[in-house]
């Protein structure tokens, strides 16, 4: 991932040749796309065809075994320190802390971020569409896999993510967060740069651009 | 400055998380208690020289802290919340983060084990506190700092009880023989400059092992 360069009015990410190797076994060759702010991108493929795993190297969380991905804001590449505390990241890979409350999880996360682009309207907003404003204060532990999926939308959407990945967005979500998810995504997509990952063709119909991993 | 900010909360977070799940701290209890019971019962009232008394301080220590430590990572990886965290924090900030709590948490047993030294064997009376703080503040930094690094190593692995005692120990030995040997001073009431060559053997390891772990801690953490 490279890094370097500041300015974040108009973001574009670059992947350029990327491939990924799991114990020299090929997941995914030769991947080259570009989607910029005000986009989104689908990533559609089979099972283990390597969808999450592209999520995790366009978020810098995967190195690519080949290629490179860059984020370009006015022509310069963007340092992905300066960009890592405005990128929202929804994935049943990612873990909220059970000890404690939605409302602490969320505290606890925007201070580590560091990001001053989180309002307390903003947050009461979520809590409300997400419908977890009643159990706001209550452990994580208590919530069911459905509750911790709106509550990771809570948390990827309340600094104002200028990118922002869903692997599986609608997973564990019943209609309401269903609906409240797609309303959502076409909102964000407006501004920001956003990449879904899924097998449902609903879900990629949101997105305008589309790129299909594996056979 | 927002880099120092984001490092004091991730020590924030630790502390709070700790206080709630006691992952580490019931740990380390139990260890100081049942090594330092196994030690009077196997001493019989006997009262053991200056340098046993410092071998078996650093021991507990050791032992103890090899049982606490590795939480800061392994909790985190086993509760899967080590992707959440490299996804909102760089690397930098995850691994000073996680070293000042380790400090913080080595300095906390030390002071306990200390104080229970002191009630339990009377012959553990500190005639040189300078020494024996400037040892005991050193010699957490050191062996917190190569906890650490260990801890982010062995939380991706499979055999982590096993690979953390077996890797901590060739990186602790020249520590542990540095802080039991100006232990020793410091009971025995020598002047700090008698212990000077062990103080600047500490920092440099400080110094040494803070450095090459934050310059590995990249490349333990991503991938």
């Amino acid at each position: 991932m490279e890094t370097r360069g500041h300015s974040l009015t108009r973001l574009a990410l670059r992947a350029k040749g990327v491939g990924k190797d799991f114990n020299r076994r090929p997941v995914f060759r030769d991947l080259t796309f570009e989607v910029s702010s005000g986009e989104a991108l689908a990533v559609t493929g089979k099972n283990g065809a390597g969808k999450s795993t592209l999520l995790k190297i366009l978020s810098g969380l995967l190195t690519p075994t080949k290629g490179r991905v860059t984020y370009h804001a006015d022509g310069s590449i963007t340092d992905l320190d300066v960009l890592r505390p405005r990128m929202g990241f929804v994935s049943p890979y990612l873990q909220l802390y059970d000890e404690f409350s939605a409302s602490e999880n969320l505290d606890v996360l925007s201070r580590i971020r560091s990001t001053d682009h989180v309002s307390q309207p903003k947050v009461e907003s979520l809590f409300r569409i997400f419908n977890l404003w009643h159990r706001r204060h209550d452990d994580v532990r208590t919530f069911s896999s459905g509750m911790k999926q709106r509550l990771k939308y809570i948390l990827a959407l309340a600094h104002d993510p200028l990118v922002l990945f869903l692997d599986e967005p609608t997973a564990n979500l019943d209609e309401d967060g269903a609906d409240a998810v797609r309303t959502i995504a076409l909102e964000v997509q407006q501004s920001s740069i956003l990449v879904v990952a899924t097998n449902d063709e609903r879900e990629a119909a949101w997105c305008g651009k589309r790129i299909h991993v594996g056979p | 400055m927002s880099a120092l900010s984001s490092t004091y909360a991730v020590v924030v977070k630790d502390v709070q998380s700790e206080l709630r799940t006691r992952y580490a701290l019931n740990a380390l209890v139990m260890f100081v208690v049942t090594t330092v019971s196994i030690i009077l019962f196997a001493l019989r009232g006997d009262q053991p020289s200056n340098t046993v008394l410092a071998g078996m301080f650093w021991v507990v220590v050791f032992f103890t802290s090899m049982s606490g430590l590795s939480r800061a990572f392994v909790s985190e990886e086993e509760r899967g919340t080590s992707l959440t965290l490299q996804l909102i924090a760089s690397p930098s900030v995850i691994y000073f983060g996680k070293l000042l709590f380790n400090v913080f948490l080595t300095l906390t047993l030390v002071f306990g084990v200390t104080i229970v030294y002191t009630v339990v064997f009377p012959g553990f009376t500190i005639q040189s506190l300078d020494i024996f703080l400037a040892t005991v503040f050193l010699g957490s930094l050191g062996l917190a700092s190569a906890a650490t690094i260990i801890a982010a190593i062995i939380a991706k692995a499979n055999t982590r009880g096993t690979l953390y005692p077996v890797l901590s120990f060739p990186i602790l030995i020249v520590l542990l023989m540095t802080v039991m040997s100006a232990t020793v001073k410091s009971l025995d009431g020598e002047p700090f400059s008698e212990a000077m060559g062990d103080v600047v053997v500490l920092i440099s390891y400080c110094m040494v092992m803070t450095a090459g772990s934050f310059l590995l801690f990249d490349y333990v953490w991503k991938d």
